[in-house]
């Protein structure tokens, strides 16, 4: 530690040297860009006369008018609480199906895991956009095979695209496509985990259920913290998915999600002010969410390393 | 796929005496061993989550070979006729703008993930190997920058490029994709497990500039982090939709994902277009599927789960 220290007036300016194309671009494209969401939600365009002419519409200080209008705006809401729903149901089944694929890839004999790994990795490589379109055409009664399928058996065709079902439609699409992703991060860290510990555990009696409940998925839990983190950012910034579903029914609002009320009142309005607010509060409900996650992840294993 | 870096797990080991699977066989964990050479239920139950994955595609696979009135009128898994005739149709669509869509969304992610990779490489290495002042606020403030939602950034990123008259260009999905804070973090993960404190100082010793011990020490040991850093940018950087949503209206610069997007909604209007569109879809997973065969084995995917060995 003191050699490290002892360095030449050279060395110490290097690291600010080497972060500097870093602090350049967060400066332009992160705070900077903030800087103008924030400013832009605290103003409104006042109009003065008709709004023709130089000097008719100005911008100005609007207070927290534009908060205020969001948080009581039903819409948005109505968002939130649709994306809360996806959210149940995406985080626990694709967390849940991740790990289990992951405990089972490292099960003693099992065969195939190679192809079966790479299988269920794949849906990783294919965009968003394709990944709905692509289950968008398999909810599609006139050409889907399940409906097929349904239609021979005599069975009654459920509309995946309304209603209800269109949480679980969604839902398949983030499931079937971050899964895979996430078994591998869970499975990774279960290979790192040395040999004897499950050595010790046999020797103790402990069956291949016990090991896996009382010994791999605790020790995994770093794993498990970072996959959840990462799925809840996932989840409330789901955009591409619905979007894409979009054209096939007429279920999804462009309002559907929050970040696409954004859009919409930015792009489709022209209501920047509007927009900009509703922006800060998501980043909000966002950065809440995400820390509160993280600290409530690390008080539990602060209490478990006590015990 | 397989993780280099990870020790050789117990399942390696010759040991024939536990039951075969966990929790599928209930009465057997105290009981006699079973002395099966396959664990039946974990194996199917991994087939099973394989063939939910590769349906889809083996679905657009087969529905891109249907002809338009083959689509609607065969059995969905069963071969059409029409695939030349697809590819044709689809090459001609707008005089080839489909193949446009798909030299962009390769620029945008190579170039793109090419300098995200430069990037986080040389501040990864600043941030694991100097001690200086600012360090740990430096790190903290970059990784506030994961957990901004991209709409946040879009919006403004889009009025102020505006302002610059840069939108609805290549520099506008290009320039605010190449700081990665996620980049960031993995290159400094790496840079920490695999240049040792040792080798830089020896450098320092032999006169070298810090930015020569960067460029001809560290950085050459970094190679296999830095790898996974650029595969993990580049698929971000093909699969992203909201920046080129936002950003650009002339349709001959939109992404391959922009594109699809575009031509299915005119496909809701006119279902002929629908066998452009899945023929489309499957060509653009296509070159990803590949390079994902290809250089798989490049992965470490140990960093992705903070589990590097050091």
């Amino acid at each position: 530690m003191t050699k490290a220290r002892r360095q030449s007036y050279g060395a110490k300016g290097a690291p600010y040297g080497f972060l500097l194309p870093a602090g350049i671009l967060f400066a332009l494209f992160f705070v900077l860009p903030i800087g103008y969401a924030l400013w832009l939600s605290l103003h409104k365009v006042e109009v003065k006369g008709l709004g023709l002419g130089k000097g008719a519409r100005s911008e100005v200080w609007a207070g927290l008018t534009n908060y205020a209008d969001a948080l009581t705006e039903s819409e948005l809401l109505a968002g939130a609480l649709r994306v809360l729903g996806y959210g149940a149901i995406v985080i626990p089944v694709m967390l849940g199906l991740a790990l289990l694929f992951a405990l089972l890839l490292d099960t003693e004999r099992v065969r195939l895991a190679p192809f079966t790994r790479l299988a269920i990795f794949l849906p990783y490589a294919i965009p968003g956009v394709v990944a709905a379109l692509l289950w968008g055409f398999l909810y599609l009664p006139d050409v889907s095979p399940f409906y097929y399928v349904l239609d021979k058996l005599g069975m009654p065709q459920p509309d995946l695209l309304d209603g209800g079902p269109l949480y679980l439609a969604l839902s398949n699409i983030a499931v079937w496509g971050g899964t895979g992703f996430n078994m591998i991060v869970i499975y990774t860290s279960l290979r790192a985990i040395p040999a004897e510990v499950y050595e010790a555990a046999k020797l103790d009696g402990c069956s291949p259920l016990q090991i896996a409940l009382r010994i791999k998925i605790p020790m995994v839990a770093p794993s498990l913290v970072l996959t959840f983190f990462f799925s809840i950012i996932a989840t409330l910034q789901v955009f591409s998915e619905p979007t894409t579903l979009k054209p096939l029914t007429n279920s999804v609002s462009t309002t559907w999600s929050p970040l696409m009320k954004v859009y919409q009142d930015a792009f489709g309005k022209g209501d920047l002010y509007s927009a900009a607010a509703e922006a800060v509060l998501i980043a909000v409900v966002t950065l809440a969410a995400s820390f509160g996650f993280l600290r409530a992840a690390n008080s539990r294993t602060r209490q478990g390393n006590a015990r | 796929m397989s993780a280099p870096h990870a020790p050789v797990s117990p399942s390696a080991s010759a040991t024939r005496k536990s039951a075969p699977a966990a929790g599928t066989t209930p009465g057997t964990a105290q009981g006699p061993p079973l002395r099966r050479r396959i664990a039946l239920v974990p194996t199917a139950a991994l087939l099973l989550g394989a063939l939910y994955c590769l349906l889809p595609v083996l679905w657009v696979v087969i529905a891109a070979t249907k002809s338009g009135s083959e689509l609607f009128s065969t059995f969905t898994f069963w071969p059409g006729t029409g695939f030349t005739q697809n590819v044709k149709d689809l090459s001609a669509y707008r005089d080839g703008v489909y193949w446009q869509w798909m030299a962009n969304s390769a620029f945008y992610a190579g170039i793109g993930a090419l300098l995200s990779t430069a990037v986080s490489a040389i501040s990864g290495y600043a941030l694991a190997i100097y001690r200086f002042r600012g360090r740990e606020t430096v790190f903290n403030v970059l990784m506030a920058g994961v957990l901004m939602p991209p709409v946040i950034l879009a919006v403004p990123q889009y009025l102020l490029l505006a302002k610059a008259d840069l939108t609805d260009s290549y520099a506008s999905v290009l320039l605010p994709l190449i700081l990665s804070p996620y980049g960031v973090y993995l290159a400094r993960i790496y840079a920490a497990a695999a240049v040792p404190a040792d080798v830089v100082e020896a450098g320092r010793m032999d006169g070298a500039s810090e930015w020569r011990i960067f460029l001809r020490v560290a950085l050459p040991m970094m190679v296999p982090g830095l790898v996974t850093v650029f595969l993990f940018q580049f698929v971000a950087i093909w699969n992203n939709f909201l920046l080129p949503y936002i950003m650009l209206s002339d349709d001959e610069k939109f992404p391959i994902t922009l594109g699809l997007f575009t031509l299915l909604e005119q496909g809701s209007n006119t279902p002929a277009l629908y066998t452009l569109v899945i023929t489309g879809a499957l060509l653009a997973v296509v070159p990803l599927i590949a390079l994902f065969l290809v250089i798989q084995r490049f992965w470490s995917l140990d960093l992705l789960s903070g589990a590097v060995k050091s």
